[in-house]
């Protein structure tokens, strides 16, 4: 394999240093990786091994752009909105680096296909939002004896570190079990700063290039703390637990597993927000809205928190934010007629149950929160 | 005092303090007088049978506990208990 003289032009800040030079370079062009997940961390990660010169790069997304996805996904552009994020992610990786080969895997990564797609690729980057498709990647990834570089992040905070890597730990070292779901908030319910996928990707895609060209020291071993709020870097130590099910000295899980329900996901998911029968003690947007118009005596508890109140509110409510329910439940009358309501439904279910336990009883849940509000009755209240 | 380092995610729990001084030996003893001064900490920690949950994780300093004594790991006043919860956000 060679470099043409195109490529010699294009490549030529990592020919001119040792590190990397011709040898380094036909390496990158060699390279197959894989990236799951084109999203806060995939497209910096896409864009920045895509200059360079990654020969070819996987990629596995089924989702579409979304405008709220801008704000930190850069490698999709307002005018990307409704497109499959894999075709316009394409787009800009090609139109950065045309000597590349991308490749489209369409889809939602699963136990049923993840062997069968990662086993082409050298190495795979972690760019998903969730439990069980972390799970399915370290798995597959250890089975398969692929090095998984891994990042996640949480509002101002990230994690980063090399799972899978020869003798190193991998995922289920770290963590041998998912918290069950609900415990812990995913950026879509937590926010994120849009800043920190940059900084966290790219020290995933630092890493994957240091693993092709075998320079420096990977991190493996090693788990990289990154708080954006303070700009503090922390190092902590990582094993490798001999006793780990998937990658200890006797290891119990030799196949892919159903990960949903590894990690306490009921098999059929709960229904949608919108659409759909009313369950006992709930309330559409539209009926909230002729309970109001018919003059009926109503509390509408809105329990977000004092910023989501800001961004918009349903006529008449008040506010009391679910985690200062216990505290100030007393300033509610516990006989009154109450439609409580937050931005999708969830949160509202559980100060509705709490507030049963305290003695209230005339409790109804508006299905879909603001947000169903924002569909079916006031559009000019924003979503978010 | 040691200081142990909250995590963003289990900030609510602690006033939105992101390190909080607590007196004691071993990381047993700290976590314990954590949790009295915050309550609601405990369940995001600990399990119904009191066991440290198995996607939260405790480092002495640079080392996690789970390696060392785990709730007996001794802690000096100078050290840091940071406490790192699993995280999977990434889009």
């Amino acid at each position: 394999m060679q470099l043409s003289k195109e490529e010699i032009q294009r490549y030529s800040r990592h020919l001119i240093m040792p590190e990397v030079g011709m040898d380094g370079q036909l390496k990158l062009k060699q390279a197959k990786v894989l990236l799951v997940g084109t999203g806060g961390l995939g497209s910096p990660m896409a864009l920045y091994l895509a200059a360079a010169g990654i020969g070819t790069i996987g990629l596995v997304d089924f989702d579409v752009v979304d405008f709220s996805n801008l704000q930190r996904q850069v490698i999709h552009g307002t005018k990307d909105v409704g497109k499959p994020k894999i075709d316009s992610a394409i787009e800009s990786m090609l139109d950065i680096n045309p000597f590349i080969n991308v490749v489209r895997h369409e889809t939602a990564l699963k136990s049923e296909n993840a062997l069968d797609i990662i086993k082409d690729y050298d190495l795979v980057a972690d760019g998903t939002d969730n439990f069980p498709t972390r799970y399915l990647v370290n798995d597959a990834c250890v089975l398969l004896k692929k090095p998984n570089v891994y990042g996640s992040i949480f509002r101002f905070e990230g994690q980063s570190t090399v799972f899978a890597y020869p003798g190193g730990p991998c995922y289920r070292c770290l963590y041998p079990e998912p918290p069950p779901p609900g415990l812990v908030p995913s950026c879509a319910e937590g926010g994120v700063l849009g800043i920190l996928p940059g900084v966290v990707g790219l020290i995933q895609a630092t890493e994957v290039v240091k693993l092709i060209l075998g320079a420096g020291e990977p991190l493996v071993g090693r788990l990289m703390l990154y708080d954006a709020l303070g700009m503090k870097f922390r190092e902590l130590k990582l094993r490798r637990n001999p006793e780990c099910p998937v990658c200890g000295d006797h290891p119990t899980v030799t196949k892919l597993i159903d990960y949903e329900q590894f990690c306490g996901i009921p098999a059929a998911p709960p229904p949608q927000p919108a659409g759909g029968a009313l369950a006992m003690g709930e309330i559409d947007a539209k009926g909230l809205k002729s309970k109001m118009d018919a003059g009926d005596k109503f509390v509408l508890l809105d329990v977000r928190e004092p910023h989501e109140f800001q961004i918009g509110r349903i006529p008449g409510s008040i506010l009391i934010p679910l985690g200062e329910l216990p505290k100030r439940y007393a300033e509610l009358d516990p006989e009154a007629d109450m439609v409580v309501h937050c931005k999708m439904g969830g949160r509202s279910a559980k100060a509705i149950d709490y507030l049963k336990t305290v003695g209230f009883s005339k409790l109804t849940n508006l299905k879909g929160g603001i947000t169903a509000w924002s569909d079916q009755v006031d559009p000019s209240v924003p979503k978010y | 005092m040691p200081k142990v380092m909250i995590p963003t995610p289990l900030r609510q729990y602690t006033d939105k303090k992101e390190s909080v001084e607590v007196a004691g030996a071993t990381v047993g003893e700290i976590l314990g007088a954590l949790t009295t001064t915050y309550p609601d900490l405990k369940k995001n920690l600990y399990n119904d049978e009191g066991k440290l949950r198995s996607f939260v994780n405790v480092y002495v300093n640079d080392e996690d506990i789970r390696y060392l004594s785990k709730d007996k790991t001794e802690v000096a006043a100078a050290d840091t208990v940071t406490i790192v919860p699993s995280i999977a956000g990434g889009r």
